[in-house]
């Protein structure tokens, strides 16, 4: 079964390449991105030497990291998901011994791999040569950086597959996708690091498992969490990807008799 | 034992009320009301080892969800399933590797990938050995001639090729149960006659059961010895193709040729009393029905006499005619006596004279339909405006890897396939809680 997941995900991999046009036009958009962002952040620091406990030299680097993290983490699942729901193509995947959404898990974490090797790795190397990019040498913070991505892609899956079920049970769940969508940039620290909010909204925030997708990992990866703080930021996003696995299991079993056919 | 034993099996859906104008929508958003519709109410059948067995009935009788319920897709809200021994939900994931699939509007190829990539993903979804496979497939290519298809890209296949593969994938993992689900849909006479010729080597090289439905009468002719007939959710007829002829055909019509003109009156006349009906055909031919009960012998002796006839001509009455004959008396018996709507939606309005209620869901999904477009160009427009999300539009008009390719809008040819003239049919989620 394991080769089959295998497959699954050497699959997807293979169709993203496939599209020549997007994958040169993906390198080129995130490097862009960046580039944006640094000059907003660079326009809002002024002269200023830091701002909300980051100099403008690790926001850069910062801003770089996130959307290295975002390359991997970020996936459309829960639109496929919702799509195949309401197209009745679930029903297709019901017909194989597979379970349905470690399926698509899987095709996430390609699509991610592929993001993360076609995309972001070239894509970094154009921003480092042209913005003031400091990555850290600590090999022991690499290795500590990808694990906590891997965990940042397994959280934002989890969410994708709640609201990509949701459409089992309402009609259309295209707002609740977006509104995800937009609360996963704002909320993990994307657009803005969570040190820029409010402290009732930090205290807030720390609650949801929003910061364990972005926040987390980049403030280890940048160095703003190192030591025992890092491995806590780990031991944070571990527990919530156990958390989440609660309500999807109650959702999948309560869609499998919400499942109906219309035509006979 | 039974391939497929099923006793009063049961399935109700709970569709969604749309009530009318925007004072209606307004308190639905609110209180939402639902129709309970019984699609398959409480039949029981079994299905011996190694036997072809056809499954008709109108638009909305409840065929596909009796399938889906044996293929382990729905749950059953009442009754007893056992097929290959297991109960197809519960035990889903062991349960699927014996059977095989076969939706006639629903791709399960994965639809950017050639052929034999999807073949070879299957072999390992199904853990078929490498050697076996490899037999497996030689047989499937060579009895379907796959040969010039197999690297193609299933979305550049024709309908009629794509439903070879179709059959080819269902088929890999050597499964002892076949469910077809108008697998000749859409298809042209040549391709069909290969896909019934295929299916009866099969079924006797392999003794795999096969359970299919079908609007085609001569699939049932040209395949199965056993036929169940559904109307309205229940099994109005189970047997053999030749008994049901018999027992619902009522007459036979005779074309006789006379010598010189005739007239109508003249031969009503002669023929008084046995309850003929005579209809002209043109001056020298007329057309006589002939009841079951009534021997054509004795019709054309009375003719006979007065009257020169040069040609007899006896017109069998074909399954389609017996069959368009039972639906339209068994669903005027069902209408009258159930207060329940016919069908389960969508497709329930090209049923003959279907009924009101049906045509009001069929309604309510296409309206599902047109939003769903709508979010998608909606979703592209933001896509391109806010500029950091067009890096991963590309993942959002590809989304589709495992799932079925002729469900996606974008592909004219898609559409135009599983269009075909005939109702899509959708599987949705209830929406609400009761």
């Amino acid at each position: 079964m394991t080769a089959a997941y295998l497959e699954l995900i050497r699959i997807r991999f293979l169709t993203m390449l496939a599209y020549r046009v997007n994958y040169y036009s993906g390198i080129i958009i995130y490097a862009i991105n960046i580039g944006a962002y640094y000059f907003t952040w660079r326009a809002i620091y002024g002269g200023a030497e830091s701002l909300g406990g980051f100099t403008a030299a690790q926001m850069t680097t910062y801003i770089a990291v996130s959307w290295m993290a975002r390359a991997f983490y970020f996936n459309n699942l829960d639109r496929e998901i919702a799509l195949e729901i309401r197209d009745g193509s679930v029903a297709v995947q019901m017909i194989r011994p597979y379970n349905y959404l470690l399926v698509k898990v899987m095709q996430g974490f390609g699509e991610g791999l592929f993001r993360l090797t076609m995309f972001m790795a070239p894509g970094m190397v154009v921003v480092c040569l042209l913005f003031p990019v400091e990555l850290p040498a600590d090999p022991a913070r690499w290795a500590l950086f990808l694990v906590m991505i891997w965990f940042s892609f397994l959280i934002n899956t989890q969410l994708n597959l709640i609201v990509g079920m949701f459409a089992f049970f309402v009609e259309n769940n295209e707002g609740m996708i977006r509104m995800k969508r937009v609360a996963i940039d704002l909320f993990s620290g994307v657009l803005i690091p969570m040190s820029f909010f409010p402290l009732w909204a930090q205290d807030l925030l720390a609650w949801t498992p929003f910061p364990a997708i972005t926040y987390l990992p980049s403030s280890v990866f940048t160095g703003r969490m190192s030591g025992a703080e890092a491995w806590e930021a780990l031991l944070v996003q571990i527990v919530w990807a156990a958390v989440l696995v609660v309500p999807i299991i109650l959702m999948w079993r309560a869609s499998r008799r919400r499942l109906f056919v219309q035509g006979g | 034992m039974w391939a497929i034993d099923v006793a009063d099996l049961r399935k109700e859906f709970k569709v969604q009320k749309n009530r009318e104008g925007l004072a209606g929508a307004i308190r639905d958003l609110f209180r939402r009301e639902y129709t309970l519709v019984t699609a398959v109410k409480d039949i029981s059948f079994q299905i011996p080892q190694g036997e072809i067995c056809g499954y008709i009935g109108e638009n909305g009788a409840g065929k596909s969800t009796t399938i889906k319920m044996l293929a382990g897709i729905l749950v059953p809200t009442s009754g007893r399933i056992l097929v290959n021994g297991y109960v197809p939900y519960k035990e889903r994931e062991t349960f699927v590797r014996h059977i095989g699939v076969v939706f006639g509007q629903r791709s399960q190829l994965w639809w950017d990938i050639g052929v034999i990539e999807s073949f070879r993903l299957l072999r390992k979804v199904y853990r078929v050995s490498e050697a076996d496979f490899r037999r497996r497939l030689d047989e499937l290519v060579e009895t379907l001639q796959l040969q010039d298809l197999l690297h193609r890209p299933v979305r550049k296949l024709s309908l009629g090729q794509r439903m070879r593969c179709e059959l080819a994938a269902a088929l890999l993992h050597q499964p002892s149960i076949l469910f077809l689900d108008e697998p000749t849909i859409g298809l042209d006479i040549v391709v069909k006659t290969e896909i019934r010729e295929f299916l009866k080597k099969i079924n006797r090289e392999h003794g795999t059961t096969i359970l299919l439905t079908t609007h085609d009468l001569q699939d049932i002719e040209a395949l199965c010895s056993r036929v169940i007939m559904l109307d309205d959710g229940r099994i109005i007829y189970d047997g053999g193709l030749e008994e049901l002829k018999e027992r619902w055909s009522k007459g036979r019509e005779v074309l006789l040729s006379f010598g010189q003109p005739y007239a109508l009156d003249e031969l009503a006349r002669l023929t008084e009393g046995m309850g003929v009906r005579w209809s002209r055909e043109n001056d020298m031919t007329a057309k006589v029905w002939i009841p079951k009960e009534q021997n054509v012998t004795d019709v054309l002796a009375r003719v006979a006499g007065p009257k020169d006839i040069r040609d007899i001509k006896i017109i069998e009455t074909s399954t389609d005619e017996i069959v368009r004959e039972i639906y339209r008396a068994g669903s005027a018996e069902a209408r009258a006596e159930s207060a329940f709507p016919k069908g389960t939606g969508g497709d329930g309005g090209t049923a003959p004279g279907g009924a009101p209620i049906s045509g009001g869901t069929g309604g309510a999904a296409g309206r599902a339909g047109g939003t769903e477009q709508c979010g998608a160009t909606e979703s592209g427009g933001t896509g391109s405006a806010a500029g950091g999300e067009s890096n991963e539009a590309m993942s959002g008009k590809e989304p589709n890897l495992a799932g079925s390719g002729a469900a996606k809008p974008r592909e004219g040819a898609a559409g135009g396939e599983s269009g075909g003239g005939t109702p899509r049919e959708t599987v949705g989620a209830g929406s609400g809680t009761p």
